[in-house]
């Protein structure tokens, strides 16, 4: 049916204006999704920047825990966890593991007695090929309640305004128990001596479909021995790498893996409060580490220890660390394999 | 076949509107999860993983089917440059559809992730780890995901411009939820 053409133009032209602001609303929509609209939004990019440490971006490197050595071995399950979950690390049998032994600072060169958290990253796979990553530190308890709490204790210790730590203290009250603990736990002179703790609660599901809330931790077979900083730093600055691989050169080294039960009403989603002493602890099997390598081509070296990857029978909490631990985790993962040619692979049997 | 279609077939048409709710769901799924570090992006990952699995083999049969019955020809009087806009765009986005799965897949397979379908269901690795090929492939699936939103943002401004200013008849080959299976003679 012919139109007079002012009309048709008239029509085009609201058309054309209809067509732009869907087209608007639908890249608003997307930008508004992908946090470019909310510069406030704590995003993996923010976190892991806000670990850079002063001596420079760790390039080619984890973001965090930068220093470390490559470790396998095996995890010899004892049977007890199967009561309390239906993962097959669990039934009782031996399972092939790879770690890392690293220390708690975005600085892969910091010299090792200036560092005062120790971690282990551990992945355990098993024949129905799922796996079981975890990623544990030695404090008995974590700094901080919040993921948004640590991003604002790394921007606070990294600030020039001298009441930024205080002002970050009054607003989080728990973190004097960890200064606690770093100025009062002993050091030792050896990773075999350290206990490792998950610290992030988690939900084990029995065959029963029955759930647990549970921690992990690993207890080493070798006494701890006190060592003063003042005397590890005479070790010079890899003296815990140069130790560890030495020691179980002449023999493996054995760490137990307890699994501690919540009690109704213990706190799950705040990895800063410790459980009681008197839960139910099981010990559910021995990590053996039985061979070590240096990581420029060791076998921990592009394993991403995310604490999410977890075999059916293990579920993630309320507890809100794993998440943002396994999104930053990733962030440093993609920025430093794509960085790899600064951190190159040393020895002349390196994959090519 | 003794004339043209008109529309694309009724599986063609169900396809096409199912993969449009998944692609467009899995690119805002993708950009929030990137950017949270709440527990939203352990549900968001979750479901990121499996739905792209689920594109790709839609998208292979949309493949077969478009290969099997065509396409209805596009109005005699569109200008050549938008004729072959049109052509090009289907070149790019099926590319895109059935690559950025694979992609996604090659990138976690070369950093040793295990690919999660659900539960217990795991896919296999497709690729050896290496950090090279996952910097390549996380470039890859990053950047191309923003070109596929693209020529979503294109398509839809495409389908909206037939459908209302021209008014060809083109849209209507897609929109129709008419069953009939219409042949011009």
């Amino acid at each position: 049916m012919p139109q007079p053409g002012q009309s048709t133009a008239r029509s085009a032209f609201g058309s054309l204006v209809l067509i732009a602001i869907v087209i608007g609303a639908g890249a608003a929509a997307f930008a508004y999704t992908a946090g470019w609209l909310s510069p406030e939004r704590l995003t993996p990019d923010r976190l892991v920047d806000a670990l850079r440490p002063p001596s420079g971006e760790p390039l080619g490197h984890r973001r965090n825990h930068a220093k470390g050595i490559c470790f396998t071995g095996v995890f010899e399950s004892n049977g007890a966890g199967a009561a309390l979950s239906q993962a097959q690390v669990f039934t009782r049998g031996q399972y092939p593991a790879l770690g890392r032994f690293n220390l708690g600072t975005p600085d892969p060169n910091a010299p090792d007695a200036t560092v005062r958290v120790r971690g282990l990253g551990l992945q355990i796979s098993t024949p129905d090929g799922q796996e079981w990553r975890t990623a544990m530190i030695d404090p008995p308890f974590f700094p901080v309640s919040t993921p948004q709490a640590f991003y604002d204790l790394l921007t606070a210790s990294a600030s020039k305004d001298p009441n930024a730590m205080k002002t970050f203290a009054g607003a989080h009250p728990e973190i004097a128990a960890f200064g606690a603990w770093a100025q009062s736990a002993p050091w030792t002179g050896s990773y075999a001596e350290d206990r490792f703790n998950g610290l992030n609660a988690f939900t084990f599901v029995d065959n029963a479909g029955a759930e647990h809330a549970v921690r992990w931790s690993l207890l080493p077979a070798v006494p701890p021995v006190a060592v003063a900083p003042a005397d590890l730093a005479k070790r010079g600055p890899d003296f815990l790498e140069q130790e560890i691989t030495q020691r179980v050169a002449s023999g493996p080294q054995r760490w137990t893996m307890v699994v501690t039960v919540a009690n109704p009403g213990d706190p799950t989603a705040d990895p800063s409060k410790a459980w009681p002493d008197d839960r139910r602890a099981v010990e559910v099997g021995t990590l053996t580490v039985q061979q070590i390598q240096a990581e420029p081509d060791g076998p921990c070296r592009d394993i991403n220890f995310d604490p999410t990857v977890l075999p059916s029978g293990i579920r993630t909490s309320d507890d809100p660390f794993p998440a943002a631990r396994s999104s930053a985790y990733a962030k440093s993962y993609d920025r430093r394999t794509a960085e790899a040619a600064n951190y190159p692979r040393t020895t002349t049997g390196a994959k090519p | 076949m003794s004339g043209v279609r008109r529309r694309f077939t009724p599986a063609q048409r169900l396809l096409h509107w199912l993969i449009a709710v998944c692609i467009l769901a899995m690119l805002f799924i993708g950009v929030g999860m990137v950017s949270t570090i709440t527990p939203k992006y352990l549900t968001l990952v979750s479901i990121h993983k499996p739905l792209g699995i689920a594109i790709l083999v839609l998208a292979l049969i949309r493949l077969a089917l478009r290969l099997r019955y065509g396409a209805p020809p596009l109005p005699a009087d569109l200008p050549a440059p938008m004729k072959l806009g049109a052509h090009l765009w289907h070149f790019a986005f099926y590319a895109l559809m059935i690559g950025m799965p694979l992609i996604g897949w090659a990138m976690l397979s070369a950093a040793a992730y295990p690919v999660v379908l659900f539960g217990s269901v795991h896919l296999p690795a497709i690729l050896p780890q290496s950090d090279s090929l996952h910097a390549l492939l996380w470039d890859a699936h990053f950047y191309l995901a923003f070109a596929l939103f693209a020529l979503i943002l294109l398509h839809v401004a495409a389908a909206l411009f037939h459908a209302l200013v021209r008014r060809d008849g083109v849209f209507e080959t897609m929109a129709s939820v008419s069953t009939h299976d219409e042949i011009a003679r």
